[in-house]
């Protein structure tokens, strides 16, 4: 049984300019590209493939699985794209990664690249991010003048440039092929899958997307093995996670834990409930994945748990609401996020979240009627599943997750039109 | 071009400026003329002309940033960037400046910009101040903090909208203020940036204190990030430019990260004893080669 918090990505975060490649090298840094430059692709594939490693996204796509649809050949160039777009409401965690330790991702590229043939790497970082953008830039400017990067690294034959490459502002390009077609130089728009991007990715090139925690946690997995990473979390839901604590809790903050750990655990090591207010609402990972209440404490929190509990694990962004927030607020808060967010390309989405925020904003104000909560339901049933990306389907999580749980609170709020009514009858 | 005896070739969408347009459209048309209104047309011609106001060096950068990608066209988003580091925002004249140097037409730029929040259409002020007001940070303060900056730098009449400017652009002391999605520092909430550096754990107070600041020309340290210049400064660095001086540019890498709350977990564990189990030097697995 693994320690409640087992720091790995996070193990260099406390040393002094944990960020510089001297502080790296010191504390292990690129030593796992000395033992995987030595291996074949293919054996680190299926070192990836053992150790059960899901993507840190969100979607938990297990790596290996991934990284083996790219073909063996090299008839057209390998990418490796880092999805660097941190931008789901309340993750928070690859950005204070990025800052502490730019090299554990720059290593993490260079193991990945290699394993995929690709000579090439992008990091897609979202444009809100400066310092990790700079801190990123200087990781990588250190890592070509240390030899980790550009041609025959530490004498193996392998080539590998990296280029760090700032967004400008939209959450869509999360979805990792409007992430390419950003890169691209486009409007940052999802395309339709298949050809999926290990055929046609970036400019119709093989290419893998990736999270920045899945890359990172790339190095470790060579330097100790699949065995050692599956000793934290569960069967099938193996290794550390950063889980984010927001919100009303005392001590919010990343804490590094085995997957599966649940809220009752972290809100333990989070202080408690700020100011002992209690729970009452609050996200396994992100505003996407549907809420859970106070019932919902002891769930586990990785893929399976979080799924079998009726919502999904995403980015282990953990918001905790206690008893002063309104649901209907707070849904209406997100839904006005996805509204401005929708790219626009496909009408459930782009219409749909543009109807329900008028809806809430209209309920919220105190003018809605029950009818409007059938309303908010049949247009979630329409974007579900018929949107071109998951964008749609994250949107009406909040709307039918505060509903299933809170409906009393929507029924609240037309109590009052509803006696305003009598009184124009009497 | 395509021509064809006796038609008047066609204009062809590429790095054609509005008047090599018109141009194109031969000496036998009178574009005036023609045009629905020909009043208004009057003088299009003269309008039409895009003063190119980028000097040598801009036009060196955006060579550099074609060469860091293999194709041309995935250097216009941090061509935008280059450009807004220039005005201060996405003119008509920066929108022709990336089509001419990547060989697209001013539309296919345009359709690009509009699409992203960080490319402002109107001219910014020194600073931009982003104040979350995604759910959770609206929940912990980050509502009231918008709606008090509103009313701070505009008036109680007249608050400021979004990505509107107190001050005059791109003057000392003006301020853009704009209301954000997550800026993806929620255990910080409520969060606010000022030229993409962050400012954490708000207040409305601290709120105050940091626009008057700012107005009155001093650059207040952020919780996370490198010391202030501006928000074409901090353009510049999106477009992928750092300082060239080396000592400059130590300090800006080395800005500040560690908070208290980035660093919680890791510093409970060290307190408690708490590891992740122990690494053994394991070989890789064999595979057969294919």
């Amino acid at each position: 049984m693994a320690d409640p918090i087992t720091p790995v990505l996070t193990k260099r975060w406390l040393s002094p300019n944990s960020w510089t490649i001297q502080s790296y090298e010191a504390l292990e840094g690129y030593t796992a590209i000395r033992k995987a430059l030595k291996a074949t692709p293919e054996q680190i594939v299926q070192l990836v493939k053992d150790s059960g490693l899901r993507g840190r996204g969100g979607a938990g796509f297990p790596a290996g699985i991934k990284w083996s649809f790219m073909p063996p050949n090299e008839d057209k160039p390998h990418y490796l794209v880092i999805n660097a777009d941190e931008g789901e409401p309340g993750t928070c965690k690859d950005i204070p990664l990025m800052m502490a330790d730019p090299h554990s991702l720059v290593e993490g590229c260079i193991i990945a690249s290699y394993a995929m043939r690709s000579h090439h790497c992008f990091i897609y970082v979202r444009g809100e991010a400066l310092h990790c953008i700079r801190r990123l830039n200087a990781a990588v400017r250190e890592a070509y003048e240390a030899g980790y990067l550009g041609k025959n690294i530490l004498d193996s034959g392998f080539d590998l440039d990296i280029t760090v490459h700032a967004g400008a502002g939209a959450y869509i390009c999360g979805e990792e092929t409007a992430l390419l077609d950003s890169l691209e130089g486009r409007r940052g728009q999802p395309r339709l899958k298949p050809p999926f991007p290990a055929a046609a990715g970036l400019y119709a090139a093989p290419t893998t997307v990736n999270n920045v925690e899945t890359i990172a946690s790339a190095p470790y997995i060579v330097n100790g093995g699949s065995d050692w990473f599956r000793q934290m979390g569960r069967e099938k839901s193996p290794g550390p996670k950063i889980y984010s604590i927001s919100g009303h809790v005392e001590k919010p903050g990343q804490y590094e834990c085995p997957l599966g750990t649940t809220l009752r655990e972290l809100l333990d090591m989070a202080g408690g409930m700020k100011d002992g207010i209690p729970l009452k609402f609050w996200t396994p990972g992100g505003s996407s994945t549907p809420m859970f209440t106070e019932e919902h404490l002891d769930v586990p929190l990785d893929f399976e748990g979080a799924a079998e509990a009726g919502s999904m694990l995403g980015t282990t962004a953990v918001q905790v609401f206690n008893e002063t927030v309104s649901v209907p607020w707070a849904v209406m808060k997100w839904t006005q996020f996805y509204e401005h967010e929708s790219c626009g390309k496909c009408t459930p989405c782009r219409e749909g979240t543009y109807w329900l925020v008028q809806i809430l904003e209209r309920m919220v104000e105190g003018h809605g009627t029950e009818e409007d909560i059938d309303t908010l339901l049949d247009v979630c049933d329409n974007i579900l599943g018929r949107s071109f990306c998951a964008l749609g389907d994250g949107a009406v999580s909040p709307i039918q997750s505060g509903i299933k749980y809170f409906r009393e609170e929507f029924l609240a709020l037309c109590e009052i039109n509803k006696r305003e009514l009598v009184g124009a009858q009497a | 071009m395509s021509t064809q005896p006796g038609t008047t070739p066609t204009p062809e969408p590429g790095t054609s400026l509005a008047e090599q347009t018109h141009i194109a459209a031969g000496g036998d048309v009178d574009v005036i003329a023609i045009a629905p209104d020909s009043a208004e047309a009057a003088g299009i011609l003269e309008h039409a002309k895009l003063e190119d106001i980028f000097d040598a060096d801009t036009y060196a950068k955006a060579q550099n940033l074609i060469s860091r990608y293999p194709q041309s066209r995935s250097a216009l988003l941090p061509m935008l960037h280059l450009v807004q580091s220039v005005q201060g925002y996405v003119s008509q004249e920066g929108i022709a400046f990336c089509a001419r140097n990547l060989d697209l037409s001013d539309a296919e730029v345009s359709a690009v910009a509009t699409f992203y929040t960080m490319y402002k259409r109107r001219p910014c002020g020194e600073h931009l101040v982003s104040v979350c007001t995604n759910t959770l940070c609206a929940a912990m303060g980050g509502d009231a903090i918008y709606k008090k900056l509103q009313t701070h730098l505009g008036s109680e009449e007249k608050p400021l909208g979004q990505n509107e400017t107190a001050g005059t652009p791109n003057e000392p002391g003006s301020i853009t203020l704009e209301h954000a999605e997550c800026l993806a520092a929620c255990d910080l909430a409520p969060v606010i940036q000022v030229d993409y550096e962050y400012f954490d754990n708000q207040t409305e107070d601290k709120a105050v204190a940091l626009v008057d600041a700012l107005r009155a020309g001093k650059k207040p340290a952020p919780t996370r990030g490198a010391p202030l210049t501006s928000f074409r400064g901090a353009e510049l660095q999106l477009a992928g430019f750092f300082p060239e001086d080396a000592q400059q540019y130590r300090t800006d890498v080395d800005g500040p990260s560690q908070a208290v709350e980035t660093l919680r977990g890791a510093q409970v564990a060290q307190d408690r004893g708490w590891t992740a189990p122990a690494m053994q030097d394991v070989p890789l697995p064999e595979v057969e080669k294919k």
